[in-house]
């Protein structure tokens, strides 16, 4: 099998293969001075005789340093220990539990809180991010009154007066416009507010709606069980990705994906979807569908799950075979769609409720709450506020002008309306038309409760004092609404019932989480479900797109999501998306035959029209991408988020279609080139040293349940002896390791490749983001990376009956729907490091606990460490990314004294010059080892855990001591040796300490037959 | 015989100084020793109060002697920041306590007072009264422990009756044992050495003085002599040629050398001192004085730098633990002033920080002081007896690799190091388990 890293590797353009060995393109500076016309020899000299001489006096004072204490500590404080905090992160679509590590009073990290039932301890990337947007100083500092074009600063009573004087005085209908709320105590706060003005309706909308699948299932979102299904088949549904609940849904996902020599069994994932997502890069079978044809296909599905014969225009072998496997396993599969068509959903609810799935997987006595919003109602408040019969519009924590598809009309709206406020945290697109800012503090600075499923509740506590003069939204409704409380008073009382004591209120203070139910019913949908008879008929009434139509889907990214709420986060603008590794800016995903036949390039730059509104974007070539259609991901195009999210790239959201029956997520477009060109920055399709053989490894389960020592393949080196394994010849001495030997262990069969390791390693250990020009020369420093590896269905054994040369031709021919593999990549720890030997000033050398480490005041940045390293996980500090006015925008948290309260005062931050590498979170494993120290113990397996492994939702990534026998990954070592376990590019032996186990797919595929024979 | 004299004269001038040079040195020594004992004094060892209580108690029991030896120990620990045995200090002084109280009242009153307080205890309310309304802290002290607190207070009693008089109380007599004659040695012999010096000085100028006269009126008589031959007369007459020894290149050579060598070695220095900033002392915003805190009061480092057995850092106090005994001790000085004005304030006080280690270099306090056991004096130097606190250790890299290769590891009792300690002696006999042998000497167990 071959794989490759990308279409340019695939065709094997010039200009890739030029540069394809080559870890770093060459660049052609335009801020360093290598140019011999623009600084000659002379200059340099005078400059670097200046330099000395001012150095030489600069060290002649040593700055005074003050050493300032609390004037009176708080008890539980300690200076340089950090504490844990339960909280809850939920920005209106993704809900997670978290402990919010604080230092020094500062909230510098986020992880997984092990209490909470439905996180389990795991935390998606955009939470880990989280943690930044705390202090991003594009937040809105005061309360502001618009003035001009402008808002100018307001004393927070004089607002409140003059607000609540308008509101009295309003005659129309009060709304008040929120993404879904889950929190019981803020829908309290809202009806009391609508108490005391009875016109107020709330209006509550997803920046990706599922009205369809909450009109199917009354209202409420049903509770998956994706750990007790067998099969599963998604119909466009992205559920490890975006969809609803991804870090809950992975983490079932993967307990149905792990396997071991005693449970030979797992999952079979059938995806049919129109772009490539992350969930579809992880399915075991994945069909291509256009989104016009997704009804199609769910009536397909319905007929043959059910029997209930009638036509379908949609036909599938895969779709039949899905269907057997799930009639095959009743109660023991599921169905779900990301579709946001009410026809559709009912269809799924109709066919999980036929396989008896209702129940098992599939949940309704507790529903999920977090999504809510009714496309129904919001549409219909955009009429009225431009009709005129809205009085006053309350936007909290809502930016409709920017994500509602019916922006404009918002836009057009707002300025219809007598009274308009904004609770958003920023002047943003909304905000900024509103006439009052009152902004709400951010979720670290405030009290709150939340409900994400019936029967489970949630708690936010502040861990910092607000940073601004912002105050919580919630007591900002309850003093329009006349009372006083304070917001923390106000949730207490709501909880009297369920902690009447003290001690139990504490107690879910504490855990951050509690069971228990205080959320009222949701309100009724506008619009009934559909019976599934009615929703056949609906389908297939449904208006056709032309056969050559082409189609656009808009999706959302794992990483930013669709609101555009995280947009001035640059950590996740700098996240590489799972699937293309595109980072900062969206772009036109096409399929590779659209490419061919348009002549068009990666980069070129497409006009994409519907509804009458056009954008332009790069063109990314993806494989896997459905034939005719295209898609765009939301989320991005913001104009006032702030220095890092503003104009990277451009707003999709008014790409929509709103129908009667709600927004769909995709339209019928025209494209057309245009002249320019705009380079995507992805971070792969470089490192191609990984390009070869043995680098990852994956089998099928029908292999696997005959033999388990056979679907890995262990290279062997040829010695005088004959073959043997490639430890056995070294030139080097072997360590002995009397204390600890970290190391770590990647199943590849649960790594699905959502990036939250990424984030957690990046917020860990102060890793600068680079912007865009610097990931397009390839000099991102994400310690850790994801690499992708798309697979072609061509084989060497070819060879005989087409050639070498046709079969190349062949392996290089790009499938249309290639199978994915991801494979997280860090510094493997080798125990012969080949970057130590090379080092001319020994600041790369080898610990006596295995560790390769990285002194960065001795680097002297000759680079040799990253040429010689064969995983090329060495980065180089180009730039001084912490004071380099260049990196502002994107770096910024670096450069002020309020973004730096993020940084790990642990971690060094790495000066420019010198290189930097995954450390395997040593200052982790030093804390660790302190804290066993000092109890007189040994460490406890599960104490010292890297932040990647800390923070991964499916458990892929082990750490652990390898001398201790009874370690977790001590055993699973000992389990999978000889089995899956394996080491990148074991023949080159240099003795990696990271592990990976070989990814096991549960399909039968014609060349792992081939393979395998 | 006038050559004679004039011979011996600096072999006499030579006896006296060393004499004196001698006698100066007994002097510093004795400094020294007031040093060491002083030192020991303020041993933070024992700072945890409680397994150091815990290690004693049970010896407790043992006998009476035992006992009021544990009861020393855990007042020190526990009491004496607030109490004294015959001195109202923030609490009422202790003497008679036994008498005074029941033990089954003083029991729960010292393990926990505010509760017996808040019970309404009419004795327990008028003693929170008296003093202010100063909350006792609570102390998880077990019953045995407070009894030989108290068995060490009556013993105190009856020591003190006898010195009463003095007017000088049992807990400031032991805790300065020594001390005051040793400082006043310190002090007398250093006037002694300065006049002795003096006089020196003054005995040596007469001589030279007086050498000079004599050499004179000699020339003075031999030139009267007419029975000299020329030889004779060239001697006597004979200058120094300073211009030849100016062209000397041998001398110019030897000057050239050694005017480079020193040259060389001051730039060194001086290049290796950038950024060196040992036997830095800045002046504080309050003239703190950790000689009269920690030397003379023996309070524990631990009492004010509270995080430096469990963290990273050892932190500058706040002034809520200045407060704990300055609300009531030396309210009037104006150094405790400033204090106050800083919490009226609001305004945390602002201190030079002594001790910089750049950011690179990650240094943890409580590995040093809770696991290894270090003294807080290795590295700080003899802080009980610096008026103003300087830096005393070089805190360069050398420093802390040099100990890191002597120091051996504190292994006792730590199982972390149990099967450590086993394979290192197994392999390297005889050879001590330092730090180093541990991995201490790694990059990243300190840069990371």
């Amino acid at each position: 099998m071959k794989y490759w890293k990308g279409i340019e590797e695939l065709e094997n353009a010039p200009e890739f293969m030029q540069s394809a060995f080559a870890e770093f393109m060459p660049v052609k500076e335009s801020h360093a001075s290598t140019d011999a016309t623009s600084a000659p020899r002379r200059d340099f000299l005078k400059l670097m005789g200046f330099g000395v001489a001012a150095a030489t006096l600069a060290s002649c004072e040593t700055p005074v340093r003050k050493a300032i204490p609390y004037l009176n500590k708080p008890e539980e404080v300690d200076p340089a220990i950090s504490n844990f905090y339960a909280s809850t992160y939920f920005n209106g679509a993704d809900y997670n539990a978290v402990l919010v590590k604080s230092r020094d009073g500062r909230p510098i990290k986020l992880e997984g809180n092990p209490e909470s039932p439905i996180t389990n301890g795991g935390l998606s990337a955009r939470a880990q991010a989280a943690v930044l947007s705390l202090y991003d100083g594009g937040r809105l500092q005061h309360f502001a009154v618009k003035s001009g074009n402008g808002h100018q600063q307001i004393e927070p009573a004089v607002l409140d007066r003059t607000v609540r004087a308008k509101l009295a005085a309003t005659t129309g209908r009060i709304a008040i416009v929120s993404p879904t709320i889950i929190s019981p105590t803020t829908k309290r706060a809202i009806a009391e507010f609508a108490a005391r003005y009875p016109n107020t309706t709330h209006v509550m909308y997803d920046a990706q709606s599922v009205t369809g699948l909450l009109q199917a299932n009354g209202g409420v979102v049903p509770s998956y069980n994706f750990s007790r299904a067998n099969i599963i088949v998604s119909l466009g549904a992205d559920f490890l990705g975006t969809w609803i609940s991804p870090v809950e849904y992975s983490r079932q996902y993967a307990m149905t994906r792990k396997i071991s020599r005693d449970k030979r069994s797992m999952s079979r994932h059938y995806q049919f979807e129109t772009a490539m997502t992350l969930t579809g890069s992880n399915a075991d079978i994945r069909v291509p569908v256009k989104p016009s044809e997704m009804g199609a296909a769910a009536v397909a599905l319905y007929n043959a799950v059910t029997g209930a014969g009638g036509a379908s225009a949609y036909k599938n072998d895969k779709l039949t075979q899905a269907a057997k496997d799930l009639n095959a396993n009743r109660g023991a599969s599921l169905v779900v769609s990301g579709s946001n068509d009410p026809a559709v959903q009912a269809l799924v609810a109709s066919i999980n409720q036929a396989l008896g799935n209702v129940g098992t997987t599939v949940d309704l006595a507790a529903p999920s709450y977090v999504r809510q919003g009714d496309d129904a109602r919001m549409t219909a408040l955009v009429n009225d506020m431009n009709n005129g019969s809205v009085g006053a519009v309350i936007f909290y924590n809502a930016n409709p002008v920017y994500n509602h598809p019916l922006g404009q009309k918002v836009k057009s709206g707002i300025a219809k309306v007598p009274l308009t406020i904004s609770l958003n945290d920023r002047l943003d697109e909304t905000g900024m038309l509103c006439q009052y800012a009152a902004p709400d503090s951010h979720w670290l600075e405030s009290w709150n409760d939340y409900e994400p499923k019936r029967g489970f509740l949630s708690l936010g506590q502040p861990v910092i004092t607000p940073l601004f003069a912002t105050r919580q939204g919630q007591e900002t409704l309850l003093r329009w609404a006349g009372n006083n409380t304070g917001y923390y008073q106000y949730l207490r009382a709501t909880w009297r019932a369920l902690t009447p004591t003290d001690a139990a209120w504490d107690k879910v203070v504490h855990d951050g989480v509690a069971t228990g139910t205080a959320l009222a019913p949701a309100p009724a949908m506008t619009a009934a479900a559909l019976s599934p008879a009615a929703a056949v008929d609906q389908i297939g009434r449904a208006a056709k797109p032309a056969a050559n139509a082409i189609e656009v889907t808009l999706y959302e990214k794992v990483g930013l999501g669709a609101a555009g709420c995280e947009s001035n986060n640059p950590f996740l603008q700098e996240l590489p998306d799972p699937v293309s590794k595109a980072t900062w800016g969206n772009y036109v995903a096409v399929p590779r035959k659209m490419a061919v036949d348009n002549q068009w390039e990666q980069g070129d730059v497409i006009k994409v029209t519907a509804n009458g509104y056009s954008l332009e974007l790069p063109v990314l070539i993806q494989p896997g991408q459905t034939n005719g259609t295209v898609s765009i991901a939301l989320g991005y195009g913001r104009t006032l988020a702030g220095k890092a999210g503003d104009q990277v790239g451009a707003n999709a959201a008014p790409l929509a279609t709103a129908t009667a029956n709600g927004l769909m997520y995709h339209n019928v477009v025209t494209l057309a080139k245009t002249e320019a060109k705009s380079p995507i920055a992805q971070t792969q399709t470089h490192h191609t040293i990984m390009d070869r053989k043995s680098v990852v490894q994956e089998n099928t389960l029908a292999q696997y349940i005959k033999n388990p020592k056979e679907v890995t393949e262990y290279e062997k080196v040829a010695t005088p002896d004959g073959l043997e394994k490639p430890s056995k010849v070294s030139l080097w001495q072997d360590y002995q390791y009397n204390n600890h030997h970290w190391g770590m262990a990647v199943d590849l069969n649960s790594c699905i490749g959502c990036g939250s390791c990424v984030i957690g390693c990046q917020t860990e250990n102060n890793i600068a983001v680079v912007g865009k020009q610097e990931v397009i020369n390839r000099r991102e420093m994400h310690w850790m990376r994801i690499d992708r590896y798309y697979s072609s269905d061509h084989h060497k054994d070819e060879f005989e009956t087409v050639g070498k040369v046709g079969t190349y031709t062949a392996m290089e021919d790009p499938s249309d729907n290639p199978q994915v593999i991801f494979q997280p990549m860090m510094c493997q720890q080798c125990n012969h490091a080949p970057c130590e030997t090379v080092c001319p000033v020994l600041a790369t050398t080898h610990s006596s606990e295995g560790l390769n480490q990285m002194t960065y005041n001795r680097c002297i940045g000759t680079r040799y460490c990253a040429n010689n390293c064969p995983y090329k996980v060495r980065r180089f500090n180009w730039f001084s990314y912490y004071s380099n006015e260049k990196f502002e925008t994107v770096n910024g948290h670096m450069f002020t004294d309020l973004g730096r309260m993020v940084l790990n005062p642990d971690v060094t931050v790495r000066a420019r010059g010198v290189m930097e590498k995954c450390s395997f979170c040593i200052q982790r494993i030093q804390l660790g080892k302190l804290e066993a120290k000092k109890q007189k113990r040994r460490p406890m397996d599960g104490e010292i855990v890297s932040a990647c492994a800390q923070s991964c939702p499916t458990e892929a990534i082990v750490f652990g001591d390898m001398r201790d026998p009874n370690s977790r990954l001590s055993q699973l070592l000992r389990r999978e040796d000889g089995e899956r376990a394996f080491h990148a590019l074991e023949s080159i032996n240099v003795q990696p300490n990271v592990t990976y186990l070989t990814k096991i797919r549960n399909a039968e595929s014609e060349f792992f037959a081939k393979e395998n024979a | 015989m006038n050559s004679i004299r004039l011979r011996s004269l600096p072999h006499l001038l030579l006896a006296l100084f060393l004499t004196f040079a001698g006698t100066q040195q007994a002097a510093a020594q004795d400094a020294g020793a007031t040093a060491t004992v002083k030192k020991e004094g303020v041993v933070p060892g024992a700072t945890d109060g409680a397994t150091a209580a815990t290690a004693v108690a049970p010896a407790a029991g043992g006998g009476d002697a035992a006992a009021i030896a544990a009861g020393d120990a855990l007042f020190k620990t526990n009491c004496a920041q607030c109490h004294a045995v015959n001195e109202v200090i923030v609490g009422p002084a202790l003497s008679g306590i036994t008498k005074r109280r029941p033990v089954s009242w003083l029991l729960p009153w010292i393990k926990n007072s505010s509760k017996l307080v808040a019970s309404g205890d009419e004795y327990a309310v008028a003693i929170y009264n008296k003093y202010n309304k100063q909350q006792m802290p609570s102390f998880a002290l077990s019953d045995t422990e407070i009894n030989s607190i108290l068995a060490w207070v009556t013993a105190e009693e009856g020591k003190s009756a006898n010195v009463a008089g003095a007017g000088v109380t049992a807990g400031n007599a032991a805790a300065t044992d020594g001390q005051a004659d040793a400082g006043g040695a310190e002090a007398g012999a250093g006037k002694y050495v300065d006049i002795l010096l003096i006089v020196l000085v003054v005995v040596l100028i007469v001589l030279v003085v007086t050498l000079v006269i004599i050499g004179n009126l000699m020339k003075d008589v031999l030139r009267g002599r007419k029975d000299l031959d020329g030889r004779d007369v060239e001697i006597l007459e004979q200058r120094f040629d300073w211009g030849k020894m100016y062209r000397s290149p041998a001398l110019r050579g030897i000057v050239g050398v050694v005017f480079a060598l020193v040259l060389l070695y001051e730039g060194v220095q001086s290049v290796m001192a950038i950024g060196l900033t040992q036997g830095y002392q800045p002046t504080q915003p309050i003239a703190f004085s950790h000689k009269l805190h920690a030397g003379e009061h023996q309070i524990n480092c631990a009492y004010c730098h509270t995080s430096v057995y469990k963290s990273k850092s050892a932190n500058i106090p706040s002034a809520n633990i200045c407060m704990n005994c300055h609300s009531q001790i030396k309210t009037e000085s104006p150094e405790i002033k400033k204090i106050y004005r800083a919490i009226e304030r609001k305004q945390p006080i602002q201190w030079v920080r002594i001790h910089n280690l750049p950011d690179l270099a990650y240094f943890n306090h409580s590995q040093h002081t809770q696991v290894a056991g270090l003294q807080c004096q290795t590295c700080h130097g003899p802080i009980q007896n610096m008026e103003v606190v300087y830096q005393y250790s070089a805190l360069t890299m050398g420093w802390c690799i040099n100990c890191h290769r002597e120091m051996p590891v504190n292994a006792k009792d730590n199982k972390y190091y149990d099967n450590l300690v086993k394979l290192h002696n197994t392999k390297n006999a005889g050879a001590p388990f330092t730090v180093s042998s541990n991995g201490g000497t790694e990059c990243s167990k300190c840069h990371y």
